[in-house]
């Protein structure tokens, strides 16, 4: 297994009702897989169909493979400026 | 001077114009962008802005470097603030200074729509009416043109 911590914020942190979760995936798991397993979480009604992840603070594709210790991010619609 | 910043003071205008004006540098463009009183037709009393700070600041470092690729400006300085916002208060202010004033202008424009399509930062509105809410630019239908 591979624990990633997941970071929420704004209104997924608000929904989720946590700022950090800890995510234990099958070795190979990818950002999809994570986001499948999000979904299982009350509050997951929040996320969009295709929410933006950060790994590592770079915006990932579904399919990048997640590491033992990554940094993960949801990141809800943002809205600087 | 090439210069990024997530702060979470008052944003000092004067001081990223200075910081970025030039004897060879012709034109210097600036954009502010402040709080509104009213979103959507109701009125705003406070703004809460929350970053993912570490990613911020890094997104926000590459588009600076992104506009000082595409369009030479000779200095440049962004700066965008966090916490909590009234009415009035600058949000984010960017300045870029060219020997010629269109890519001064060009660099300003290009640096702000990108912060608001990849900068990891969001922001919560307050009603004058008490209620709340984060703001989901996704959700919104753009209001028809007058």
């Amino acid at each position: 297994m591979s624990a990633v911590t997941v970071h929420l914020f704004a209104s997924y942190a608000e929904s989720f009702g946590a700022h950090n979760l800890k995510i234990d995936l099958a070795p190979g798991g990818t950002v999809a897989d994570l986001v499948a397993e999000l979904r299982s979480l009350p509050g997951s009604f929040v996320l969009p169909s295709a929410p933006r992840v950060a790994v590592n603070q770079k915006f990932a594709a579904p399919d990048q493979p997640l590491s033992h210790g990554d940094e993960v991010a949801l990141i809800p619609p943002v809205a600087g400026g | 001077m090439i210069r990024s910043a997530i702060v979470e003071r008052e944003i000092n205008i004067g001081a990223i114009i200075d910081a970025v004006k030039s004897d060879d540098a012709g034109g210097v463009s600036v954009f502010i962008g402040t709080v509104r009183d009213v979103s959507d037709g109701r009125g705003v009393a406070k703004l809460e802005y929350e970053a993912y700070r570490a990613m911020a600041e890094r997104e926000l470092a590459a588009i600076v470097n992104e506009g000082v690729e595409k369009f030479a400006v000779r200095s440049i300085v962004a700066e965008h603030r966090v916490g909590e916002l009234s009415v009035g208060d600058v949000s984010v202010a960017i300045a870029s200074a060219h020997a010629h004033r269109t890519a001064a202008i060009d660099c300003t424009h290009f640096v702000i729509e990108e912060i608001k399509k990849r900068v990891p930062i969001w922001k919560r509105e307050h009603f004058a009416d008490g209620t709340q809410e984060w703001v989901d630019p996704t959700a919104r239908v753009e209001a028809p043109a007058p």
